[in-house]
């Protein structure tokens, strides 16, 4: 049915789509992982905002985490390791109308698609990416990350890892044209939600990196910080994520941080005594690539012919 | 025949002009000099009088090489024909060099032979650098002596009159010159000149204009020579472009709207020309990061219903492997451009080979099967984009399309395309999807299948590289795999059943059989003709499908006594050292149909980062037939 237009579809009455309608196959991810969490947090704001499952193209790379689209019903792409982001602009280059979300991991945004993290950060072309980060690599069995701390154990670096962790936070706000990044962590639904929800709400790539634990390999890295939430600092701001008061106040530890100063947020995401959560840094004006992409998406088959017999006139002798 | 007259106050020798069916001009100088300039509209000139053209690019291996040197030499080498040129040919007729330095780079890649007339800047002469004006004279000395025509020009000198920088004057005084030896309609050239240059101001016009009138009359009062290539206009509209030109407007004509890509040479003008004409018919440019971003971003660009087109060539190509295969287990619609260069590694980044075939078939880990396809002319370029979009997306996978650096930048008309609606993709199917039909609904007997496009209800799934069923869940059962895999197989077992045999040029039997693929079809077929013009029976193939391949092959082959194909590859000739017929390695073609047809195909192959000469081919195929004479 080629040019059919989905306007013309009857819709007897109004649509409303229920969790059950975002809900794919049975996350197959172990017991006690951070990724449950964000899945559901994805699977209740994608009702809350009663985004039409056909509409919403969810992206992975390769790693536990990138089983994501899978346990989701909507359009999904399981791609290469490293290579979401590619991918995830690719879909959107010529799609505005769809709801893009991205899902990576440590290893694959951090190590493989490094090159791919820090220019799609720059392309800022509408997309909610989240980086579930538990430090480790889970589905290959227990390697170093880039973002594994150090002296921490692993089946490469079976005398601890050499090197301090790469704070993917210090990176991406380093980036030109980065335009959202936040901080949440996998133990708090109301933070986990409201994160991911002001991510969406943003209009260019928003970057969410997700404190979680791997149940297996790294079940240790944030048990003192989930029992002593004086460990996490959190940052608030009107303009920032916010969440309930009952739940603010379990966060002995607050700072209002205005999310559109860089430098101020740049200075938060080196403190290494305490976990900030909340938005970064924000600049709903950054350049968007998009814009550029989807240029002329629509053009009628008729222009476009008569542009082919333009150009090729010009080679007329 | 050679009385002087005064003709509109100029003193002319008249010469009769000696008419040849074919010739062959190369316009040679330091890179920035122009000489690329001036041999493209020379070029056109020709062919708007109806000649057939074919143009090579001369270019140096760096951006701004020493001048007066010869690894320097920058320009065209153009082909006239009184009918199609198919192929840059042999050795020159004519060589106008700015200074006699970069002549030598010309001599040295076996582009003259004795009796070629060189036609040479003089001013070296003039150089009050002794050192230089004896480098000149050695070079003169020793041009003669080499049998070349030797006729020095004061071009330097003459454009000195009309302009203070003739560097960027030279151009349009060396086509006078040609314009006149190949009496070419003065008038005529005058009017495409105040055209090309109107947007640059009436100055500028005038100024060329001048350059070029003193060009053309210095050669009607000094230059014996006189040639006439008959011409015959075409009575359709012809277009001239290069082969990248061409690649570039016909994924304009396909309805192609992203075209991702990473610069590599000789891939990238393909994307030039698209920055500035894709936004025409809706279309963008995206540059990517890397190789493989730029194919990540295209497959993105197609699962979401738009098949897009990277372009790349083979350190690239090498980088996208891992995509392409991706492209083919997920049965994404994917058109991808490798203009192959010299390999391998960065090897002969400007320069023409054919070495690509069998990574474009195989280099993806895995069984990944694709269609694989080659344009063998500038208009095949063209029309080849539309037929790839179609395969990509009636077949559901990536096509790759093999071009190469001597298609890239050769010139050649060919008749003007009518477009058609038919040509260009569908617009976005956004109607709802039967959730009763699977994402991979492969048909039994063909393997193929439609695929849900975002946006369409009831069709959503996740789109895997991982081993997955028919609705694309991950799948790791033997028999499913097995399935699978015959399934994305099958395809091209269909694709072959709906393609017909090759022509054969020549006879459909003989004693031996050519067989080449790509740019090498003119100069196979020239070398043929010219054996079979001596009773030889010799016949040619040339095929555009490389995966699958042509149907009938081993029937063809089989007509004949004996099978080689030619190749711009590497081979191992039999009589080198250390060689044994079990330690041969043949070119790529070559191990292709061996595989394909068991039959013991032969290869003559040479990797001069130069196409083929025609002459060249024609030594192997006599050399090949003298055996086969005996007989007899």
């Amino acid at each position: 049915m080629y040019g059919l237009k989905q306007e013309w579809d009857i819709e007897p009455q109004p649509r409303n789509c229920t969790l059950e309608d975002y809900q794919g196959a049975e996350a197959r991810w172990c017991p006690g992982c951070g990724d449950h969490a964000v899945l559901s947090a994805v699977q209740r704001l994608a009702r809350d905002k009663q985004l039409p499952p056909e509409k919403t193209v969810v992206v992975s790379g390769i790693g536990c985490s990138s089983r994501f689209p899978h346990y989701m019903k909507t359009y999904g792409f399981h791609g290469l390791h490293g290579r979401a982001f590619p991918v995830a602009c690719g879909v959107r280059s010529r799609r505005p109308d769809l709801h893009v979300f991205m899902v990576t991991g440590d290893g694959d945004c951090c190590a493989i698609g490094t090159a791919h993290w820090i220019h799609a950060i720059r392309y800022n072309m509408d997309l909610t990416v989240l980086l579930l980060d538990n430090n480790i690599y889970g589905l290959t069995k227990n390697q170093t990350s880039p973002t594994t701390r150090i002296g921490e154990r692993s089946n490469t670096h079976p005398k601890g890892s050499f090197l301090s962790p790469l704070n993917p936070i210090t990176v991406t706000l380093g980036i030109t044209n980065a335009s959202f990044v936040a901080q949440t962590v996998d133990w708090n639904p109301p933070h986990l939600y409201e994160t991911i929800k002001a991510a969406y709400e943003h209009k260019g790539a928003s970057f969410v990196r997700v404190l979680q634990r791997c149940p297996h390999f790294t079940s240790h890295i944030f048990a003192e910080a989930q029992h002593d939430l004086s460990q996490v600092l959190l940052m608030n701001h009107e303009t920032g994520i916010t969440i309930d008061q009952p739940v603010q106040r379990l966060f002995p530890n607050k700072i209002e941080h205005d999310p559109r100063n860089l430098a101020e947020a740049r200075s938060l995401s080196e403190r290494d005594d305490v976990y900030p959560i909340g938005l970064f840094y924000q600049n709903p004006d950054a350049l968007r690539y998009d814009h550029a992409t989807s240029q002329g998406v629509g053009m009628t088959q008729s222009a476009k012919l008569a542009a082919v017999e333009k150009a090729l006139d010009r080679f007329v002798v | 025949m050679h009385s002087a007259v005064v003709e509109g106050g100029r003193e002319q020798k008249v010469r009769e002009a000696r008419c040849v069916n074919q010739h062959i001009i190369e316009i040679v100088s330091d890179s920035g000099e122009g000489a690329q300039t001036c041999g493209q509209m020379f070029a056109d000139l020709c062919a708007r009088n109806g000649n057939g053209i074919w143009t090579v690019e001369i270019i140096p291996a760096e951006i701004e090489p020493p001048s007066r040197s010869r690894a320097g030499a920058s320009g065209n080498r153009i082909r006239l024909g009184s009918t199609q040129a198919t192929n840059a040919g042999t050795y020159a007729d004519i060589v106008i060099a700015l200074n006699e330095q970069v002549l030598y780079s010309r001599i040295d890649a076996g582009a003259l032979r004795p009796g070629t007339t060189v036609f040479v800047d003089q001013a070296a002469a003039e150089n009050p650098d002794d050192e230089i004006k004896h480098r000149y004279a050695d070079a003169i000395a020793d041009f003669a002596t080499k049998g070349y025509v030797v006729v020095q020009v004061p071009i330097d000198r003459q454009c000195r009159l009309y302009t203070d920088d003739p560097r960027k004057g030279k151009n349009m005084w060396v086509l006078g010159l040609l314009c006149a030896i190949y009496d070419l309609d003065e008038a005529l050239v005058r009017e495409n000149i105040a055209r090309r240059f109107a947007k640059k101001g009436d100055a500028l016009v005038r100024k060329n204009l001048d350059l070029f009138g003193d060009g053309y009359g210095w050669a009607l009062q000094n230059v014996e020579q006189r040639f006439r290539v008959p011409a015959q206009r075409s009575a359709q509209p012809m277009v001239v472009m290069n082969g990248n030109q061409a690649l570039a407007l016909g994924i304009m004509a396909a309805g192609m709207e992203v075209c991702s890509m990473y610069p590599i040479t000789p891939a990238t003008s393909v994307s030039h020309f698209l920055a500035a004409n894709f936004e025409q018919v809706g279309g963008f440019v995206h540059q990517a990061e890397d190789e493989i971003a730029a194919i990540g971003f295209a497959i993105g660009c197609s699962y979401a219903g738009k098949t897009a087109v990277t372009v790349t060539s083979g350190p690239g190509l090498a980088l996208k492997t891992e995509f392409l295969g991706y492209a083919v287990m997920a049965e994404v619609p994917l058109v991808v451009i490798v203009v192959q260069r010299g390999g391998p590694s960065t090897g002969l980044p400007t320069k023409v080979e054919q070495s690509d075939l069998l990574a474009a078939l195989y280099a993806s880990p895995g069984d990944s099967p694709k269609i694989v396809i080659a344009p063998a002319t500038i208009e095949e370029c063209f029309h080849f984009m539309i037929t790839a979009r179609k395969l990509a997306e009636d077949f559901r996978g990536p096509v790759m399309v093999l071009s190469d650096a001597n298609l890239a930048t050769g010139q050649q008309p060919f008749p003007k395309p009518h477009p058609s609606e038919s040509w260009l993709s569908a617009p976005l199917d956004q109607s709802a999807w039967d959730p009763e039909i699977p994402p991979f609904a492969w048909d039994a007997k063909t393997g193929l299948s439609r695929r849900p496009i975002p946006g369409q209800r009831g069709g959503e799934y996740v789109l895997t590289g991982l081993a997955h069923d028919e609705e694309s869940h991950v799948a790791y059962e033997a028999a499913i795999n097995q399935r699978a895999m015959e399934m994305r197989s099958r395809k091209l077992a269909v694709l072959q059943g709906a393609l017909k045999p090759p022509r054969v040029h020549g006879d459909a039997e003989g004693d031996l059989l050519v067989v080449g693929w790509g740019s090498t079809l003119g100069a196979i077929e020239e070398a043929v003709d010219a054996v079979r013009a001596d009773g030889l029976r010799v016949s040619s193939v040339h095929l555009r499908f490389l995966s699958p391949l042509e149907p009938g092959l081993r029937e063809i082959f089989s007509r004949f006594k004996q099978v080689m194909t030619v190749e711009v590859s590497y081979s191992d000739d039999v009589d080198s050292g250390y060689m044994t017929p079990d330690a041969r390695r043949y070119s790529q073609l070559a191990q292709l149909l061996r595989s394909h047809t068991l039959v013991d195909v032969d290869c003559w192959s040479r990797v001069p980062g130069s196409p083929l000469p025609p002459l060249m081919i024609e030594q192997q195929l006599r050399q090949r037939l003298q055996p086969a004479k005996r007989e007899n």
